[in-house]
Parts: C-alpha cells; sequence; structure tokens
C-alpha cells in the first residue's frame, strides 16, 4: 500500500498536539484533590481513550521514516504522565494517610472486660504442681475414695482402735460409730490402696481431700488436703527420703532450698520425722540476730511442712509385701498450708469460701 | 507438758544454757517445743517485811489499811493497803518503792487516800504466781526481814511447754524430760523414782487384782493422823501452777505434784470411808459410781474399777468417786499407784469422755516399775507437810509379765538410716534410752514367746505370726530389753529410730533414689485437668465447697421423694446438724457459693466444682469390715469393704447468674442462660473428644422447659438448664440462675483423633430456611440435615431462628447454612443443590419440615 499522504493531517500527532496533551494531563494531575479525583485523572490522561493512547495508536498510520520521531515524542510524553501519576498517587496517600488514619483514632485504654474471667482454684493448681514434681521423679499420681473404710484409714495404717494417735484424729464418723466407715483423715490409705493394687517396686503420690472435725477459723478446716507420697523398693533408707524432700523442695522453691528432719511419730512410720522447709524468702537468715524479720517463717528460718518417716513394717506386712526384702518412705503435706506460706494467704476462710475475689488472681497455674 | 526448768534441774546438771537452747535440744531429740514461758524475770525490789502496825481508815467505799512495815531498814514503810487477810504481826512481800512486778508495772512512792503510801504488800497474783488470789501472800513467820522476795520463793523461772507425742508417755514427767535432756547435753542423770524403800512389811490395806487383763500391778501404802488442816507448802503450789495444774489441798496437791515428776498417776482414798478388802475388777451390769465431779455414772461392763464391799469407789485411772474422797476431815490416807491397761483406760475415757491427767498417762504407757517408788515417795511428802505418820506396810498385787526382747542385728539401725553406725555406737545410744543390750541373740523360741509390756502394751497386739515376720536377721545380733518406761519399743525399727534421732537426725545424708520411669498422668487425670482449664477459660471461676449437705438442701432443690440423690450417707458426727448428709449432687454447695458472692456485692457470676459425690447403693452392707493387718487381705475379704462403701463418682458442675457477657460501651452484654449451662456440658465433654448429645427433658431442680438431658452416645451423663423458679426462690438466688451437672467418670477420654484430609477444593454453600412445628427440637431437624446430605456436606450451621405471623401460628424458621466440599474435585451447582435437595427431603420426611418460601 504505496498511498502517499501528508504526516501533517494527522493530527493528534501533531507535535504541539502532543505537547498540549502533556501540558494538560499534568496541569490535572496537579490539580487533582484526592485519590478519587486523581484516578478520573489517570483514566482522561493515561487511559484508553486519553489524548496520549489516541496518537500513540496512530503512529503506525505514519511512514516508516516518520514513526520514529512520533515515537520518541509520545512515549516521553507518556513517561512524564506516568511519572507525574505515580508521584501524585504517593502524595496524596500520604496525606490520605496522614489524615485518615487521624481522624480513625481510638482510645485503645476503653475497657473490654465484656468476656467474664474465669480461673481455676489455687489448691486445685498446687496440688498439680506438687504432683508434677513428683511426676517428674518417676512418680504416678494415684487416687483413693474419700469415704474409706477405717481399716485401710487406720488399722492397715497401724493405728490400733484404742491408741491415742487414733482418738487425735477428730474423725467423722459414718452411718454408725462401728460401720467401719470413716471419712478418711489423711490421705495415707491411699498408701494402703496403692501397695494392694500395684505392683512392685511402687512410687506414687496422691493428692486429695482429708476430713477432721475441727471447726473453720483462720487456720483450720474440716476439709482440707494433703498430697502423699509413697516409695516401697528395695533398699530404700532414711537417706533416700530425705534427698527425695530435699530435691522436692528445690523444685517447689528453688535451689538451695532443703530440709530438715526432727523426729516425731507417725503409727504408720517408722522412725517418724517432722520435715522444715528452708524459708524460701530469707533463706534462714532472719533467724541471725541482727536481720530484717522474715514474715514467711516468722524469722525462725525454716518452715513447718509435713510429717514423713519409714513405712512401718506393719504397715507393709498388712499389704502383704515382706519388710525383710523391701522397705519404704512416705511423706505427706498439706496443701492450705503450703499456700498459706507460698502465697501470703493469711485466712484459710477465704480458701473455703469460693469468693471469686479471692481465687480469681491465681488464674490457671500457681 | 509444762517444764519449769528449775524443776528439769534437779535431775540434770545441765549446762549454763538458756531456756531456748534446752528447748531446741529436746525438740531435736523429737520433744517439741511449743512455747517458752519466762517468770518472775522482770520482778525486782520485792523483799520480805513484817506488818508492825495496822490503823483502819475510815470513810472509803471500800476498807482501807494504813500500815506500818517492818523490812530491815532504819524505819518502818507506811504503807496503804486494801486487803484485810493480815494482822499485826505478819511476814508478807513489800514492793518497795522502785519495785517492778510482773508485766513491767512499776511501784512508787504516793499519796492515796489522804496518807503516804511508800510501796505495796503483795498477793501470789501480784507476784505473778497465780492467775488471782484472794489476798495478800502470808509468809513464814521466822522468814528474815528485808530477804529478797524472788529468791526466797524461786519465782525466777522458765516453763517450756512442750508436745508430746502420743507414744512417748515417759516424757509426761519431769523424770522423762530430765532424761532425755541429760541424753542431749551429755550429761548424768539423777532419777527421781530411785529412791530407798522400806523393807517390805504386811500389807497396808488388802487388796487383790480380780482381772489381770485390767491391771497387772496394785499398789497401796497409808498414812494415818494426817493433818487435814496442813496447807501445801508455796514452792510446791508455785511448782503445780507453773506445770499448768491448779493447787486444790496437801493431799491432792501431793498426788498430782508425785505424778508431774515421775509420771505415775496416784489416787488417795480417805481411808475411814473404805469397807473391806479392795478389788480391782471389771464393771457389773446396771453398777453406777457417783464421781468426784457429782455425777452418777453408768457404768459399762468393760469399765475398769476400784472396787470395795460397798461396790465401786473408783474408776481406774480416769475418775474417784465422791464417798471415798479426801475431805477436809480425812486424817488416814491410803495412796494408790497402779499399772492399768492402756486400751482399757483409753475405752473407759472415751466412753464417759472423761479426759484426766491420768487417763491421758495411762493411755500413752506408764512404766509398770513405778508404783512402789511413786507410792512412796508422796507418802513421804504427806508425813513431811501434814504431819502424818507413814504406816510401814504396803499393799503389792501384781501379774507377772515377761520383759520384751528384740533381737537385732547391730548394722540394723544403719541400714534403715542410710548411713552406718558404730557397733558400739548403736549399743551406747541404746542403752542410754534405758535398754539393756546383751550380744548375741536369744533363743527363738524364748523371742516369739516375749510376753510385751504388760497391759500397757499401746500398740497394735503382736501375735506370734506378725512378731516373725516383722523380725529382722543378719549379723552380728543384739538382744535388746528395752526399760520399763518404754512400752512403745516393740519392734526393730522402734529401736532404730532410737539410735538415728539420738545421733541426730540432720547428719542423715541426702541422697535421691532412681525412681522406675513411670508413665505419667493418666488419661482421666489429664482429662481433670483439660476439664478445669476449659471453664476456668469459658469465664467460670472454681470454688471447693465443703461435701456436706441436708435435707433442707434436697428439699430446697425440688427433689421428688423417690429421687435417688436423696439416698445420701449419714454422718455420725456432724460439724452441724443442719448439714449431716454427705453430698450426692454439687449443686447445693455451688448455689450456696454463687448466693455468698451475690451477697458480697458480685452481680455477674460463674462458679464451677469438681469433685466426688457419695450415692450409696440400696442394697449395700451396712458394714465395713475391719481386717486383720498380719497379713494381706484377701480379694474377697478386700471386695467387702468396698462394697460397703458408697459408689463415689467424679462430677463436674457450674452455675451461672448475672451478664455472662457483660454490658458496656460497646453495647448491651447478654444475660446468662440455660444455653450457656448446655454450652458448658459441651466444653467440658469435648475435652474428652465427645460431641454430647442433648435431649429436652424435665428433672429437678431444672426448669422443666429448660432442662436439657445429655448423652454421650446412650448414656445419660448429666443434664443442664436453667432453674426451676422455686429452686431460685428457695435458696435466694439471682432469676433466671442457670446450672449443669454432669458425672465426668462417665465420660471416657477417646483414642487419639484421627486426623482430616483437607480438601484444597472450593466450598459451595447453599442456605436453607425449614419451617416446623414449634416442638420440633433443632437436634432433630440437624440430624436429618446431617444424613440426608451425605458425604459432601462439610459442615451445617444454624444461624437464625424465625417465630412470627409469616411462618405463622405454632411454627418456626430455621435458617441452615449447609457448606459442601468434595475432596477430589470442584462440586459443580448440580451436585450440591441434589445434596442439599436430599438433606432438605430427610428433613421434611423426619420432622415435617418444609422448605420456606416453597
Amino acid at each position: 500500500m504505496s498511498n502517499t499522504y501528508d504526516p501533517v493531517e494527522v493530527t493528534p500527532l501533531h507535535a504541539d498536539e502532543v505537547v498540549r496533551a502533556q501540558a494538560d494531563a499534568l496541569a490535572a494531575i496537579a490539580a487533582a484533590g484526592d485519590l478519587d479525583e486523581l484516578k478520573q485523572v489517570r483514566l482522561a490522561h493515561a487511559g484508553d481513550r486519553s489524548p496520549i493512547a489516541l496518537a500513540n495508536r496512530e503512529i503506525g498510520a505514519l511512514p516508516p521514516q516518520a514513526r520514529s520521531e512520533a515515537g520518541k515524542r509520545i512515549g516521553g510524553a507518556r513517561k512524564a504522565i506516568g511519572e507525574a501519576l505515580s508521584a501524585r498517587q504517593a502524595e496524596l496517600e500520604a496525606e490520605r494517610d496522614a489524615r485518615v488514619l487521624v481522624e480513625e483514632t481510638v482510645d485503645v485504654t476503653l475497657p473490654w472486660d465484656r468476656r467474664t474471667r474465669g480461673a481455676r482454684h489455687p489448691l486445685t493448681t498446687l496440688q498439680e504442681r506438687v504432683a508434677d514434681a513428683f511426676v517428674a521423679m518417676g512418680y504416678e499420681v494415684t487416687e483413693g475414695p474419700e469415704l474409706e473404710g477405717e481399716w485401710f484409714n487406720f488399722d492397715a495404717l497401724n493405728i490400733a482402735p484404742d491408741h491415742p494417735a487414733r482418738s487425735e484424729h477428730d474423725t467423722f464418723f459414718v452411718e454408725s460409730p462401728d460401720s467401719g466407715k470413716v471419712l478418711r483423715t489423711q490421705t495415707s490409705p491411699v498408701q494402703i490402696r496403692a501397695l494392694l493394687s500395684r505392683d512392685l517396686p511402687v512410687y506414687v503420690i496422691s493428692p486429695g481431700k482429708v476430713f477432721r472435725t475441727d471447726e473453720l477459723d483462720a487456720t483450720h478446716t474440716p476439709v482440707f488436703h494433703q498430697v502423699e507420697g509413697l516409695a516401697v523398693d528395695k533398699g530404700l533408707t532414711m537417706a533416700h527420703l530425705k534427698g527425695t524432700l530435699d530435691r522436692f523442695a528445690e523444685v517447689m522453691f528453688g535451689e538451695g532450698i532443703t530440709t530438715r528432719f526432727r523426729p516425731n511419730y507417725f503409727p504408720f512410720t517408722e522412725p517418724s520425722a517432722e520435715m522444715d522447709l528452708r524459708c524460701f524468702v530469707c533463706r534462714g537468715a532472719s533467724a541471725s540476730p541482727g536481720n530484717p524479720p522474715c514474715r514467711t517463717c516468722k524469722s525462725e528460718g525454716w518452715i513447718e511442712w509435713g510429717g514423713c518417716g519409714m513405712v512401718n513394717p506393719r504397715v507393709l506386712i498388712a499389704c502383704g509385701v515382706d519388710p525383710s526384702v523391701y522397705s519404704g518412705f512416705a511423706f505427706g503435706m498439706g496443701i492450705e498450708r503450703t499456700l498459706m506460706f507460698r502465697h501470703n494467704a493469711e485466712d484459710m476462710r477465704d480458701m473455703v469460701e469460693g469468693d471469686i475475689r479471692f481465687t480469681l488472681p491465681f488464674g490457671m497455674e500457681v | 507438758m509444762k517444764v519449769p526448768l528449775s524443776w528439769l534441774r534437779e535431775y540434770v546438771d545441765l549446762p549454763a544454757v538458756t531456756a531456748q537452747e534446752v528447748a531446741d535440744k529436746l525438740t531435736s531429740a523429737g520433744l517439741k517445743l511449743e512455747s517458752i514461758a519466762s517468770h518472775g524475770h522482770e520482778i525486782k525490789n520485792v523483799v520480805v517485811g513484817q506488818v508492825v502496825a495496822i490503823e483502819e481508815l475510815t470513810g472509803f467505799k471500800k476498807p482501807i489499811r494504813h500500815c506500818l512495815v517492818e523490812v530491815g531498814e532504819a524505819a518502818p514503810r507506811e504503807i496503804v493497803c486494801g486487803a484485810t487477810n493480815f494482822t499485826e504481826g505478819d511476814v508478807v512481800p513489800v514492793a518497795l518503792p522502785g519495785a517492778v512486778l510482773p508485766g513491767g508495772f512499776e511501784i512508787g512512792s504516793r499519796k492515796t487516800y489522804g496518807r503516804q503510801s511508800d510501796g505495796m504488800i503483795c498477793s501470789e497474783a501480784e507476784l505473778g504466781i497465780a492467775e488471782s488470789s484472794p489476798g495478800i501472800l502470808l509468809l513464814p513467820p521466822d522468814t528474815p526481814l528485808g530477804t529478797d522476795v524472788v529468791e526466797l520463793l524461786g519465782l525466777r523461772d522458765d516453763v517450756l511447754e512442750l508436745e508430746i507425742t502420743p507414744d512417748r508417755g515417759y516424757a509426761l514427767s519431769i523424770r522423762g524430760v530430765a532424761r532425755e535432756a541429760a541424753t542431749a547435753f551429755g550429761v548424768p542423770f539423777r532419777d527421781p523414782a530411785v529412791i530407798e524403800l522400806p523393807a517390805a512389811a504386811e500389807p497396808s490395806y488388802p487388796a487383790s487384782i480380780a482381772d489381770p487383763t485390767a491391771c497387772d500391778r496394785f499398789v497401796l501404802r497409808s498414812v494415818s493422823g494426817f493433818d487435814p488442816a496442813a496447807e501445801s507448802p508455796l514452792w510446791m503450789r508455785v511448782r503445780l501452777i507453773r506445770a499448768g495444774m491448779r493447787p486444790v489441798s496437801l493431799a491432792v496437791d501431793v498426788t498430782n505434784y508425785v505424778m508431774l515428776e515421775l509420771g505415775q498417776p496416784l489416787h488417795a482414798f480417805d481411808r475411814s470411808r473404805l469397807s473391806g478388802e479392795i478389788v480391782v475388777r471389771r464393771a457389773r451390769p446396771g453398777e453406777t459410781l457417783e464421781t468426784l465431779d457429782h455425777v452418777t455414772r453408768k457404768l459399762h461392763e468393760e469399765d475398769i474399777l476400784i472396787t470395795d464391799d460397798s461396790g465401786p469407789i473408783s474408776m481406774a485411772g480416769t475418775m474417784g468417786g465422791l464417798h471415798t474422797e479426801i475431805s477436809d476431815s480425812s486424817t488416814d490416807i491410803v495412796i494408790e499407784a497402779a499399772h492399768f491397761s492402756a486400751t482399757g483406760i483409753a475405752r473407759e475415757s472415751r466412753r464417759h469422755g472423761l479426759v484426766s491427767e491420768a487417763s491421758k498417762r495411762f493411755e500413752r504407757g506408764v512404766d509398770r516399775e513405778l508404783p512402789l517408788a511413786a507410792s512412796w515417795r508422796a507418802v513421804r511428802l504427806l508425813v513431811e507437810l501434814g504431819s502424818g505418820t507413814a504406816h510401814p506396810g504396803v499393799t503389792h498385787a501384781e501379774v507377772d509379765v515377761a520383759p520384751v526382747r528384740i533381737v537385732i542385728p547391730s548394722g540394723h539401725p544403719g541400714r534403715v538410716a542410710g548411713l552406718p553406725y558404730e557397733r558400739e555406737t548403736v549399743i551406747r545410744r541404746l542403752e542410754q534410752v534405758g535398754c539393756t543390750v546383751v550380744e548375741g541373740a536369744a533363743a527363738e523360741g524364748e523371742i516369739a514367746e516375749s510376753g510385751g509390756h504388760g497391759v500397757a502394751a499401746t500398740g497394735m497386739v503382736s501375735t506370734g505370726d506378725l512378731h516373725e515376720k516383722l523380725a529382722v536377721r543378719g549379723d552380728d545380733p543384739l538382744t535388746v530389753t528395752p526399760p520399763s518406761w518404754r512400752p512403745d519399743l516393740t519392734d526393730p525399727n522402734d529401736l532404730a529410730e532410737e539410735v538415728i534421732r539420738l545421733e541426730g537426725y540432720e547428719h542423715l545424708p541426702s541422697v535421691l533414689p532412681a525412681a522406675p520411669a513411670g508413665a505419667g498422668l493418666t488419661e482421666g487425670q489429664r482429662l481433670r485437668r483439660r476439664v478445669g482449664r476449659a471453664l476456668a477459660y469459658s469465664g467460670y471461676v472454681e470454688v471447693l465447697c465443703y461435701p456436706f449437705i441436708g435435707v433442707r438442701d434436697l428439699d430446697n432443690l425440688q427433689l421428688p421423694a423417690e429421687d435417688a440423690r436423696r439416698r445420701a450417707t449419714r454422718l455420725v458426727n456432724p460439724l452441724s446438724e443442719d448439714e449431716p448428709l454427705m453430698r450426692t449432687t454439687l449443686l447445693p454447695g455451688l448455689l450456696k457459693t454463687l448466693v455468698r458472692n451475690v451477697g458480697r456485692g458480685a452481680g455477674d457470676v460463674a462458679l464451677f466444682e469438681t469433685g466426688l459425690v457419695y450415692r450409696p447403693e440400696p442394697d449395700a452392707p451396712a458394714a465395713a469390715p475391719v481386717l486383720a493387718v498380719d497379713r494381706r487381705p484377701t480379694p474377697e475379704e478386700f471386695a467387702e469393704i468396698q462394697t460397703a462403701l458408697p459408689r463415689q463418682p467424679f462430677r463436674v458442675a457450674t452455675v451461672l447468674a448475672g451478664e455472662f457477657e457483660r454490658s458496656g460501651w460497646w453495647g448491651e452484654g447478654r444475660q446468662a442462660s440455660w444455653a450457656d449451662a448446655v454450652e458448658a456440658a459441651r466444653v467440658v465433654a469435648r475435652e474428652a473428644g465427645i460431641e454430647l448429645e442433648v435431649r429436652a427433658d424435665q428433672h429437678e431442680p431444672w426448669h422443666p422447659g429448660r432442662c436439657a438431658a445429655l448423652y454421650a452416645g446412650d448414656v445419660l451423663v448429666g443434664h443442664a438448664g436453667e432453674l426451676h423458679p422455686r429452686v431460685v426462690e428457695a435458696y435466694g438466688l439471682p432469676q433466671r440462675t442457670a446450672a449443669m451437672e454432669l458425672e465426668l467418670s462417665l465420660l471416657t477420654p477417646q483414642g487419639p483423633v484421627e486426623a482430616p484430609a483437607v480438601s484444597a477444593y472450593p466450598v459451595a454453600t447453599q442456605d436453607v430456611a425449614l419451617i416446623v412445628q414449634a416442638g420440633v427440637t433443632v437436634a432433630e431437624v440437624e440430624a436429618a440435615l446431617r444424613e440426608g446430605a451425605g458425604e459432601l456436606l462439610e459442615s451445617v450451621r444454624l444461624f437464625d431462628v424465625y417465630t412470627g405471623e409469616q411462618v405463622g401460628e405454632g411454627r418456626k424458621s430455621l435458617a441452615y447454612s449447609l457448606r459442601f466440599r468434595a475432596p477430589d474435585r470442584t462440586l459443580t451447582v448440580e451436585e450440591t443443590t441434589a445434596a442439599r435437595d436430599a438433606a432438605v427431603a430427610l428433613a421434611h420426611e423426619r420432622t415435617g419440615a418444609q422448605l420456606r418460601g416453597v
């Protein structure tokens, strides 16, 4: 097709036209007041139907010798418009961010207590923490009934019917005084159940509820919680008992916190000991003159924690375990008491009344 | 046991240490310090004076005396005094100006009642001897004037109060504590029970033991010509008071003093009131005795009695009879010192609710060898202080008792401790306790036959077989005979403890044993923890209520007469007569705790509890057997105890009231409702991997129209919903309180979850609105939709429930969103529509549901 025609007749490609279109575009871009307006400007001056786009489409109609120059001219204009658009876009976005997001500012200190909070009881979670310390040492958690056979609670534990140790227990009797059933006064009957139901060796820990006929006051409650531990194996000694409780004290209260034994009497252990815990707050310092007093241990340096001892061979015999082959140790401590000194809880009534204000701060774990 | 240090020092040469140091040593030996009371340390400038002149002042509301008191100075002192129990010439304690009395009370010179008063004439109370005293303390007339009263009366003392464990009866005496103190300090002990006794003569009063199981030694001595007006000397009264006993009269005070000193309870009879031979025996049917406290007691056939021809005259070791009591005219006294059965006295004391200083000691075991010495000690004091004459004779009835002998290898204490002890150490420590140690083992038969500590043995009765099982064999046996004052020493480990404690528990090494690898928590234990956490995260606060309830609770819950929860275990000795039952449901405790929280100002409360309930079976045996202890129970015996115990399943319950979602700046909140209670049950069950099935039910204490029965498969596991308005009213609960209770023991944790294959293809959603009769439950409709939709259904969710004109009276519209997805392709519209239609069709067939707008 060798039709000849005057390129000047292709108006959009006229150099002046291109310059004007570019100038119009740049002016419109500069005038765009917000991102919406800029969007319209982009459509009008850089869109498919914009003068520059129309001109670009006409290039093909030029004779080959004219195409290059026209292409260069139009390309320059498109580039300038494109750059101006981007720059204005960035400018307007920044403006919007500065303005709109500020307008959307809220008071983030507003409360959001829409959902009620819950919590677990610290006596529950403390029992779990104690149990976990022993589970880590290889013990298993075991349980028994709270309404228990008298034989399990007393006789099998070498607490004879008329021994003063039995009357010291302030027992709740069930149905009749000679029904052979009681509310367990200690978690120790679980020792018997563990020895009767498990294969030797036995290493068990048993948290649970126990009952004594004490009136509720700041330091007594008729329903309270203990954790009982029992190990029966070949060759266990008091040194092993001490080592176990020292390790437990460290896990619960930190490195360097150990225990101290004092002679005591429990019918189901022989020898028996009272176990004191080195005060984990003052580390015993408050007991020395000149040092500041300690509220946790009442400046005694030690905290009474629980009872322990070597399982009385009579108990082993009642469970069919041969004391000439096996020996064992047992220990127990009060959870309420532990909560009192570990968390400075001063009144046991708070632990039993169920006031949510007491329990909520303890959250999910203690 | 209260131990005045001055008394203790009479039998032990304690070094110059503080009371605290003595207490620390005793605590380390197992006699635990309760408290230390210091007496008289602050008292100063109180001297002996003589009243030389008394002028009664008049015109005051009470009698007032102006006295001149000679105190060994240049001139007598003028002192105004309000007491009247003294006369001119009496010798009295005088606090001079500048004196300090107990409690830091300072005495000065002052003008009072118009006269000068240069000090104070003191009473026992003012000197800290007694709690109260009626008048001035009168001192013996020959006391030198000007002497320091504190020194004279020994008022400066420290009293250790020790907690004595039930096995250590011997430590309920100064003698026993002194022995421990001597061992602890490594100093000599002078046994106050080792005294010279008069040569045996004829019986002082006829007596015999009729029941050798009740008493194995019975000693009587007598004093005649006793002056009933004689008073106990001040030193004795001070000691009794400091040791916690109240002075009564010389005869009574002497028996108490000797009991505190030696540990032997004594009883004094008025000889003129006795008739015929004294016999120790058990009570006969219908016998009664009027005791010292003027109560006529019906005696039980097992009661151990002291009797004469007239019948019972004293309850052995417990309380004396009124008729033969020492009175203010008794001049002839018979002193009884006996060794009674520990268990016999324990039972007698418990049966009659009589706990005395004597019964406490007999229960814990008294030294069988004490009666002869203790009775002579008492007689000597009565003669010395009450100007009587000792009868030379003694009545001594006894039953032969073979001593306990225990054989242990010398290495046994070390093997128990985990710390080897020298053989010599073991022997020395046992001898310090009072044991006789012979090297080598006694013949087997001899040991098996050895009797025990007579009637004082407080432990289990040991049969020959048990003895055999307890025996510890090994090299280098030692045959150990414990002393008469230690009836608690019966087993090899008892001896091990003595050695280990005296060597010191503080020397035990600390060795962590290697326990076998454990299996961690059981599935059930993990489930319980998860349930607790899940409920807490859902907004519930855990409480631990007492498991005691009353019939009133069961009534408040509106339980019908035949409801199984009314069959509850009853306590014999409940803390409150209003709550004598063990809970059969967790709800009463939770509801009361909810009310308490609301009462304390909490408006929105959501609580949960987990724990046991006690459900006695109607056909369970009434009593659980008490089995033997010398062997393992047979499976049948074990089962016998188990079946007598109530079932004790583990439950979880929640209660909630007020707003469960709060109102606030974000808008309206949401009141707690039946739906939250049901959701709490779902939260619990989901932790066990179980999706509960909910069915409408009518079950107390719930609202009959708002009560859900909860099923795990076909098993009913609990109920949830809004409480019955009557229950709300009965407990004073907030309106619309909702509750859930579920038996966690019935939820078996499901095995490991099977991982789902997650499809990457797009979801196709179809919404349907179905109109059903109002009585049709959502659960029925949803089950039909699920089943009808088939395998392509991914989920179904009810997003709206509408009732109103547009669907007509008695009907409701349920709007569901059904989501479909295939594992292997993009579903076509035709496929999802077909599945939806099948779902709707089955819902129509099962529940009559109509597609809305069709």
